[in-house]
């Protein structure tokens, strides 16, 4: 069951540039899993050391939040969409350091 | 200059429109949505604006276009030259000036009947409730994580909407937080990331026309939420992606179990924001790591002495283009896998644009055995300031 993940801005930095990635999935954390394994610098930015997905990331299947559903568990099925919205807070432009 | 909110000039609503504001406002009374009902309401109505740069600037020009009574400008910051790709309401004349007063002054040349006040303060926790209580609407431009809670905080202690919008490259989002039976911010995103995770410094910058679309929709919903009408975005997160022209939409819900808008409320005052958010401001200019470091001048006389020196670039290659020391290009990002490209027994001095990504690159560099490494204290803008000033500062 191919399921599509979409990646916000401030993270295609650790998926060279990709906007999105498909995966083969039964769960939205089977898909995340699999994008973590394919993008490992990813990894810590979405979950905790312990493996928890981090509490500022929000992920959602197609319109729903997942924290609504059945969180990592929640089944997928072909054609699904899983966005990850991280927390932005610009409102005129980050400078560079 | 006013730091405290004066009492209202017209402390009754207003009933009538004069010929003149008849005149000016009949694009708007011609139509049923709006009418003579619907643009009293807008004179009637009082705005507050946290923020006055990219997303304030759209949002004060149509809200004070469109006659919105009375408009709070917050902002304690001052125009410069790399405000003006973006933040339309200021002109180079503006540069070094106050962005509220500025704001204040382009927007009461735009409409002069209505009543404008400019705030040159900073928004905190001691302030927030007293400047947002006379005001119906708060709409958050802010460009920082801790004024973002605070802004929401303070909106659902006083029960006031709060018109999101937020920018990100070439990445938005808006929604309107703070509606009875809404979604608050603490919602959406109950904690801050920390911040070693906020996105990388490098990855700064913003698509001038970005904030122009969102604080759009901010004031589109601001307008909306005053006359009553239509299908406001209370519940719902709209995504916009500029570089694909894609606009999605997420379903906001409230967290039963929020610690601020939840019915079991833990939060009952405004808290120290910065804190909350593990930062000291978003400009704290101290690196996250102490390294060892070398003055720009320092630099310049062991180059003059000829002394054996590797000049280590940690910055995105578009940001070499800019201006550069000459030095090796290796991104920050990149240098975890290319470190052996480094000779461990030279002397090496890293740099950035302000020193703080080439801190934390010096850091890695000496966990990972380097001894002798510096880092150019202020980065290429010291640089620029101290040594060489025909380099550019971007
Ligand atoms: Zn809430």
């Amino acid at each position: 069951m191919a399921v599509k993940i979409m990646i916000p801005t401030p993270l295609r930095v650790f998926t060279g540039k990709r906007d999105s990635a498909e995966f083969s999935a039964a769960t939205v954390g089977e898909a995340l899993g699999n994008l973590t394994t394919e993008f490992g610098e990813l990894r810590k930015h979405l979950y905790t050391d312990d493996g928890k997905l981090r509490a500022f990331v929000n992920v959602y299947l197609n319109d729903e939040d997942i924290r609504y559903l059945a969180k990592e568990n929640t089944p997928t099925k072909d054609g699904d969409t899983i966005s990850i919205v991280p927390s932005i807070a610009g409102g005129s432009a980050g400078n560079a350091n | 200059m006013a730091t405290t909110i004066q009492p209202q000039a017209e402390a009754k609503p207003a009933t009538a429109l004069s010929n003149e504001e008849i005149l000016r406002y009949s694009r708007h009374l011609i139509m049923p949505e709006v009418g003579m009902e619907g643009q009293l309401k807008l004179k009637n109505a009082k705005v507050l604006l946290i923020g006055t740069g990219g997303l304030g600037a759209p949002l004060g020009l149509y809200l004070a276009a469109a006659g919105v009574g009375r408009l709070g400008l917050v902002d304690f910051d001052v125009v410069d030259f790399t405000n003006l790709q973006r933040q339309v309401t200021f002109g180079t004349s503006d540069v070094g000036k106050y962005k509220s007063e500025a704001a204040r002054i382009r927007l009461s040349n735009l409409n002069p009947d209505i009543h404008i006040d400019s705030f040159e303060t900073q928004l905190t926790s001691a302030n927030a409730l007293e400047l947002f209580k006379d005001f119906d609407i708060i709409v958050d431009g802010t460009d920082n994580f801790p004024t973002r809670y605070l802004v929401n905080d303070a909106c659902i202690l006083l029960g006031k909407p709060n018109v999101y919008g937020s920018i990100f490259r070439f990445e938005g989002q808006a929604t309107v937080f703070g509606m009875p039976d809404g979604p608050c911010y603490r919602c959406l995103y109950p904690e801050p990331p920390p911040p070693g995770l906020v996105p990388s410094c490098a990855e700064g910058g913003v698509l001038g026309v970005l904030p122009g679309i969102v604080g759009s929709i901010q004031a589109m919903e601001t307008i909306k939420l005053i006359l009553g009408r239509g299908d406001n975005l209370v519940g719902r997160l709209l995504l916009f992606d500029a570089l694909a022209m894609k606009f999605r939409e997420l379903k906001l819900r409230k967290n039963p179990n929020c610690p601020m808008c939840g019915p079991h409320r833990t939060i009952h005052q405004l808290i120290d924001y910065y804190e909350f958010c593990g930062v000291r401001g978003e400009e704290a200019p101290e690196p996250n790591v102490q390294v060892p470091e070398m003055t720009p001048r320092e630099l310049k006389s062991r180059l003059d002495r000829g002394d054996d020196l590797f000049i280590l670039d940690v910055r995105e290659p578009h940001e070499y283009q800019i201006c550069n020391l000459k030095g090796a290009l290796i991104p920050l990002g990149e240098l975890p896998r290319r470190v052996h490209e480094l000779d461990s027994s030279r002397e090496i001095v890293a740099h950035c644009r302000s020193g703080k990504r080439s801190a934390e690159a010096v850091d890695f560099l000496r966990k990972a055995g380097f001894r002798k490494i510096h880092n150019l204290k202020g980065g290429i803008l010291a640089w620029s300031d101290e040594v060489d000033p025909s380099v550019p500062k971007y």
